[in-house]
């Protein structure tokens, strides 16, 4: 079924459908359109779940940590500040291997305080050990959070599904909501590798030695060095379980094709600009610009971001003489995330195109298509690494 | 009121494994040991980092027969209510879900999501096993340290603070159940919180729990310590049952009797050796004042 609804309601579908069965969240903007839907969902009935009204995202996370200790699935979500709040708890529920799913509304992180979009806070968790893929539209936003569910239960690992504030989260578009008979077809109920029971205790998180150690029936048990190394094995992994979930998505809902970049008009392309989020959406207009300018320019979104796809990336990239990196977060005092991703995935190749790197957009600086277009078309025209710091767009100095 | 249990009547299960890990003479392996008699095996228990941590053992090895789940410092009882919230749904409502920490873990970092918990009204027992300080890192002053303790973080002239009164923050939450106990009166600990397991919503219980390296004391006087701190009035047993305050077991016995001087457990424990003449005099006259209240 098809409605017009706001991002924020796109992902509160998916939750319901998912049929997440502990939501724990605290208020943020613009994350908080999204709360008040679950909540309106689970009061109603609509929805056969336990809504927390927490006293903090610190708290947020904890009740999905220990509720998908306990065995249920669970969601949360919240933005900048309040996933900072969350800090130590986005990490301890990948350490732990719990599979909750949270959804970042992407906003930039005070101080100064701002309200509006940029991707400091979801980048600034990149190496929690979680999951993160970023949305383009309302769609992606309610098909991401379903196969989040699947994604994150299929290797115990937790999902984030990252979306833009306000651009995405508060803008209105129609979408398909999915028939939840087939949604509970390709999501079947969670079932955990271990749920907190009297009748089989298990100390769990306890503290872990440096080395490995023997039970006391003499069998070695892991140290925390192997736990840590499994985590990121079964990341690595999880790229390829990531496009299987994309396709058996596609082969039910008729979506997807694109698990891990979104390529626009890249096959051709000398000069491939590389972004996450809803920005992609908008530099597709930039490319069909430049392209009437006769330059061949091309697009690619980043949909999965960590683990990060560096085949999926060199087999889109690796072709073009020249890519640029625009970003909305920015490793301060070196240069963008993304950049040094890209760069590194493009090390490997024989021929290695030129990467660029523009910083916009921050704290919500609007993105007007005509600076893209000027600095899509200057790196269009040129021919290698004119600078090595990042340069700023819509910067007023 | 149920007859009071006596170590006749006491389980003989054990729920605690024998070679745990805390300190000899540590209150709170008394406690831990007891209290897990009184919750039974329908338990799920939440620790944040704390003495308990290291007591139930280190991985893969657990002293404590019951499922637990270790959290961030400052979630414990957020912890609890997440797994209350899963065994609504799993249809499990059956079991007792308790979340058991230090002072600091309880007074300090973790009092944020104990509020809200309680503020709540989730269906659980929070235990804080109160030694006085931040004993796993090495003595540091907390809130619950009473004043004048010298600590590694009050040294030379001891704290200058007084103990913040955490079951008195716990009785403005309205919840139905507030109880303190001492390692020093085990028993009446275990019929408190079989107490507390009869009762709907959130239940705090608070433990004094002598700590022999932390407060100075040789490890065979656990128990006169803590008994000590209830003799001289300084620590009291009582229970807040749905707002109605009373006290009791040792501390009801001490009513229109004559108190130890608090002067008597101050020389037990070299953490009070920077207490002078003068100040012992203003606590006895502190403690000799709640007393008239309480005799009022």
């Amino acid at each position: 079924m098809h409605i017009i609804e706001s991002g924020n309601v796109a992902a509160a579908y998916g939750v319901k459908l998912a049929r997440a069965q502990v939501i724990a969240a605290y208020p943020i903007t613009p994350q908080t359109p999204l709360t008040e839907k679950l909540s309106e969902f689970v009061e109603a009935g609509e929805m056969q779940a336990e809504y927390i009204p927490v006293e903090s995202e610190h708290s947020a996370l904890a009740v999905c940590i220990a509720a998908s200790s306990a065995g249920a699935r669970t969601f949360t979500a919240t933005s900048a500040n309040g996933l900072l709040y969350m800090n130590e708890q986005v990490h301890w529920a990948a350490g732990a291997r719990l599979p909750i799913v949270m959804c970042v509304v992407n906003r930039g992180i005070g101080a100064p305080w701002t309200i509006w979009n940029d991707h400091q806070d979801s980048i600034s968790q990149r190496d929690a050990g979680w999951i993160q893929v970023y949305a383009c539209d309302h769609q992606q936003i309610i098909d991401m959070v379903i196969q989040a569910f699947l994604l994150a239960e299929t290797v115990s690992i937790p999902v984030m599904v990252c979306y833009d504030g306000y651009l995405l989260s508060h803008t209105y578009m129609p979408f398909d909501v999915p028939e939840a008979a087939a949604v509970d077809r390709f999501l079947p109920p969670f079932k955990p590798v271990y749920a907190l029971d009297p009748r089989q205790p298990a100390n769990l998180n306890t503290v872990t030695l440096p080395d490995i150690r023997p039970d006391i029936r003499g069998d070695l048990a892991p140290g925390y060095m192997e736990i840590r190394h499994n985590l990121h094995v079964d990341l690595r992994q999880a790229i390829e379980i990531v496009a299987e979930i994309d396709e058996r998505f596609k082969d039910t809902f008729g979506r997807g094709g694109c698990p891990h970049v979104e390529p626009y008009c890249c096959d051709d392309a000398d000069v491939i600009a590389v972004c996450l989020g809803s920005l992609s959406y908008q530099l597709r207009d930039v490319v069909d610009m430049l392209r009437q300018e006769g330059f061949k320019a091309g697009v690619c979104g980043i949909r999965l971001y960590r683990p990060f796809p560096d085949e999926a990336v060199r087999d889109t990239l690796a072709k073009a003489k020249g890519i640029v990196v625009f970003e909305k977060a920015l490793s301060y005092g070196n240069e963008g995330a993304l950049y040094g991703d890209i760069k590194s995935a493009l090390y490997r190749c024989d021929c290695r195109p030129f990467v660029r790197n523009y910083i916009l957009g921050l704290g919500g600086r609007d993105i007007r298509t005509a600076d893209l277009l000027a600095a899509f078309r200057a790196s269009c025209t040129a021919t290698g690494y004119e600078t090595d710091v990042p340069e700023w767009i819509g910067l007023k100095l | 009121m149920s007859a009071k249990t006596t170590i006749l009547t006491l389980p003989e299960e054990e729920l605690v494994h024998p070679g745990h890990r805390a300190c000899a003479g540590c209150g709170l392996s008394i406690l831990y040991r007891f209290g897990l008699k009184a919750l039974g095996r329908d338990t799920i228990l939440v620790v944040p980092p704390s003495c308990l941590t290291v007591l139930q053992g280190l991985y893969p090895i657990a002293a404590t027969q019951l499922p637990c789940l270790n959290v961030t410092f400052a979630s414990t009882a957020a912890a609890a209510t997440g797994i209350i919230a899963a065994l609504k749904v799993r249809g499990k409502e059956d079991i007792t879900v308790a979340a058991w920490a230090g002072d600091g873990g309880t007074s300090d970092i973790g009092i944020q999501a104990l509020s809200g918990a309680c503020e709540r009204g989730d269906n659980f027992i929070f235990i804080c096993y109160d030694n006085e300080a931040y004993m796993n890192t090495g003595v540091q002053r907390s809130g619950t340290t009473p004043q004048g303790v010298i600590t590694t973080t009050t040294p030379i002239h001891g704290k200058p603070q007084q103990k913040k009164d955490m079951p008195a923050i716990m009785a403005a939450h309205t919840i139905s159940y507030v109880a303190t106990g001492s390692a020093a009166y085990p028993l009446d600990v275990y019929d408190k919180i079989k107490k507390a397991k009869t009762i709907e919503g959130p239940k705090y219980i608070h433990l004094h729990t002598p700590c022999p390296p932390g407060w100075g004391f040789d490890t065979r006087y656990t128990v006169k310590v803590g008994r000590l701190a209830v003799e001289t009035g300084l620590f009291d047993l009582y229970e807040i049952e749905h707002g109605v305050f009373r006290l009791t077991g040792a501390s009801k016995k001490l009513l229109g009797k004559e108190r130890k001087p608090v002067a008597a457990y101050f020389e037990t424990q070299t953490r009070f050796r920077a207490l002078t003449r003068a100040r012992i005099s203003a606590i006895q006259r502190q403690v000799d004042e709640k007393w008239a209240g309480y005799e009022a």
